[in-house]
């Protein structure tokens, strides 16, 4: 019994209820301080937790409701590693996030205070529960938080059709995973994850299948795969740049982590003699995420919505690592997300600050005016090569570590949607910290405004002549950290040890209900990346490079016969991405029956 | 147990997702959301409800008369609280719409292409 586990939920929804009735009576800096010094402590004992669970997870029963012969009426906490782990980071970003806005905001109220504590809360809560009911309602407050402060900006209407773009279609996966916890309620009687597990067993029939596409689809919707993405860019484009941070750095992973835990503690026995199905199906759909994503991220102008498309690049290439369903490729993910999480939130910061500075985020029209901003620029372009995964960075551990496992199962072939995902989005970063930084290539004068401009309204108070510390330092802070966690010694083995836990299923099923001990795996040994690994990392920022570079260059060609049907393909591409709620919820349809026909064709072809 | 309820959870999913794709006024749409939210209602009580059962009520009852299973009937009370919560958001958001953009029509808002 653990007093800690309640507390990261209990901290920031208790001090957003105080900070919400007190609404009329406390100053902005008041509101300020105290979600600032409430995001620290849930922090800490998230940290703490995770110290604590690194042998075995810890497990809170509320009102002492602990399960008889197996059979679990209450509502648990179960905190493992990865579970802590993501806490912790997600109050790290909203601590960014948070600071960044002191200074971001002209006017900000305490409901936007309110709103980032009971979003911090919620994905706490997310990622601590064990209870598949509780996680379904802390996927709701995560919601709702969410398509609040998405629509923060209530006076433009491109921020209303984005966040309702983004509440419709999550809600839609939030019923779908609804319905699949009701026909796993229905077939086994229960509501803990570990006791479903154990009751389910036996081989894959069509009411287990269609609960796991259910459940798997609705937390796609969230995690932005193929083709449920849709609602990603809109929502990025116009939530305030704070808001972008936690959405791209910790939101959208926690669906994709939503769905790894329930496979690992649920679905892995009906499904264990069946994995390479949903292998090829989570590998088929992880790469098209991956290379769409990409394209569109290039294809983009607009600094924000570009970096929601690489967010979305980068979840297939998520996608892929849990898809090899292999402990190791999940320690590589979890790192992935961390790194990913930190260079894109600090790419997201700076965009703020562009924003904040020039009133703008069109990278056309900031041709060359950033030149001044010399140690922002840098942030900018180590977030770049972040996001190309070169070697130094905590996404090239995670990616070296993917690829490990995908190498030995024989998947060596991923290697190449890793490159292609790395050098297309930082290609694109890279172009715009040249044209925006750096003044290289032609600006809004030179060349006709294509694209349509998504305006944009400055979410700030005037600039000042330099940019203050309050902003650079969350983003410069942001990006050190994954450098400092790329060079950590021993991150892989720890990242290993947390994953296998997770994965272990009886394990987890006996500490859960029986409050059985469970011996620490052993992760083995530390493998340095291989010497491909550097070499192809490496390939992959060079060719980022090139391509940012040959974009803002003359050399880039012009419309000829060999552009031309690749131009069209991107053009078709990009008018799928209607902003229409209609074609999105259409999509969504289709995507939900897809997936579940090829996942049942593919357990019925053997 | 019938089959029926079933049928009819599956239809109001169906027709609410129908509903949402075809809409051309964003009050509209998100009334079908609530209508495919109720199919969430549908499938949880059909699958808690026990022929013959009565009411979970177990003050002045024998020991093994047959109830319903209150665990559900929980969850679709929850649910009923996050669909209030959601539609009053969407709502509000549509309200917003409608006041700085002047129309309902999501065919008419081109800001977000490509």
């Amino acid at each position: 019994m653990s007093l800690l586990a309640a507390l990261p939920v209990v901290i920031p929804l208790s001090i957003a209820a105080i900070l919400a009735a007190l609404n009329k009576f406390i100053s902005r800096r008041c509101s300020e301080i105290l979600s600032i010094l409430a995001t620290i402590a849930t922090g800490c004992i998230c940290g703490e937790l995770l110290l604590q669970s690194r042998m075995q997870p810890v497990i809170n029963w509320f009102g002492g409701w602990t399960p008889r012969a197996g059979v679990a009426l209450g509502i648990s906490f179960v905190i493992d590693p990865i579970g802590a782990g993501a806490a912790a980071f997600t109050s790290l970003l909203v601590l960014a996030a948070l600071v960044f806005s002191l200074h971001y905001f002209e006017t900000v109220g305490t409901l936007f205070h309110v709103l980032m504590l009971g979003f911090l809360g919620a994905m706490c809560g997310f990622a601590l529960t064990g209870d598949l009911f509780n996680l379904f309602v802390f996927f709701e407050l995560m919601s709702a938080s969410g398509f609040a402060l998405c629509g923060y900006k209530v006076e433009e209407p491109e921020s209303m059709q984005g966040a309702l773009n983004f509440a419709i279609t999550n809600t839609v996966g939030a019923f779908l995973v609804l319905s699949g916890i009701g026909l796993l309620y229905g077939r086994t009687g229960a509501l803990n994850m570990a006791q479903i597990g154990r009751t389910l067993g036996g081989s894959p029939d069509g009411l287990v299948i269609t609960a796991f596409v259910f459940i798997m689809a609705g937390f796609f919707i969230k995690a932005a795969v193929i083709p449920f993405h849709f609602w990603l860019a809109d929502a990025h484009a116009v939530a305030p740049t704070p808001v972008c941070v936690l959405f791209s750095g910790i939101m959208v992973e926690l669906g994709l982590y939503a769905v790894a835990r329930i496979y690992w503690v649920i679905f892995d026995g009906p499904f264990t003699t069946h994995r390479w199905a949903l292998r090829e199906l989570l590998l088929a759909v992880g790469t098209i995420t991956a290379v769409a994503g990409a394209v569109m991220c290039f294809a983009q102008r607009h600094i924000k919505r570009l970096l929601a498309f690489s967010t979305i690049s980068h979840v297939g290439l998520l996608t892929i690592g849990f898809g090899l369903l292999k402990a190791g490729a999940l320690a590589g993910v979890a790192l992935y997300v961390m790194g990913h999480g930190m260079v894109k939130a600090a790419l997201f910061l700076v965009a703020g600050i562009l924003l904040h500075r020039y009133g703008g985020v069109d990278e056309l029209e900031l041709h060359g005016r950033a030149r001044e901003l010399r140690a922002t620029s840098i942030i900018f372009l180590l977030g770049g090569l972040g996001l190309a995964a070169m070697p130094g960075f905590a996404t090239f551990v995670g990616e070296s570590a993917i690829m490990d496992t995908a190498r030995s199962m024989g998947q060596g072939w991923l290697r190449a949607i890793f490159f292609f995902s790395a050098a297309l989005t930082a290609g694109a970063v890279l172009r715009v910290w040249g044209r925006v930084f750096r003044g290289m290539g032609k600006g809004k004068q030179a060349q006709a405004a294509g694209a349509k401009n998504i305006r944009e309204e400055r979410e700030t108070k005037g600039a000042g002549h330099n940019i203050p510390a309050v902003m650079f330092a969350p983003a410069a802070t942001l990006v050190l950290l994954a450098i400092a966690i790329g060079l950590a010694p021993g991150v892989q083995r720890a990242a290993r040890t947390a994953t296998l836990l997770m994965q272990d299923r009886t394990a987890y099923q006996a500490r859960v209900l029986e409050n059985a001990w469970i011996p620490v795996v052993s992760a083995g040994q530390e493998h340095a990346p291989m010497g491909t690994e550097l070499a192809w990392s490496f390939a992959a920022t060079a060719a980022a490079l090139s391509l940012a570079w040959l974009s803002l260059s003359r050399y880039w060609p012009g419309k000829n016969a060999l552009t031309r049907p690749l131009a069209g393909a991107v053009y078709r591409l990009r008018a799928i991405h209607s902003g229409h709620i209609g074609d999105y919820v259409a999509f969504l349809t289709f995507g939900v029956a897809a997936y579940g026909v090829l996942l049942a064709f593919l357990i019925e072809l053997r | 147990m019938s089959f029926f309820p079933y049928v009819v959870a599956a239809w109001l999913f169906v027709i609410g997702l129908y509903g949402m794709v075809t809409s051309r006024n964003f009050v509209h749409l998100v009334i079908c959301l609530a209508v495919l939210q109720s199919s969430t209602y549908v499938l949880l009580l059909s699958i808690g409800y026990r022929v013959g059962g009565t009411a979970p009520i177990f003050a002045g009852v024998p020991v093994g008369t047959p109830a319903v299973d209150p665990v559900v009937q929980a969850l679709m009370l929850t649910d009923i609280v996050v669909e209030a919560t959601v539609v009053a958001l969407l709502l509000a958001l549509v309200l917003q719409l409608q006041k700085h953009a002047d129309t309902l029509d999501p065919d008419k808002l081109k800001a977000l292409e490509g």
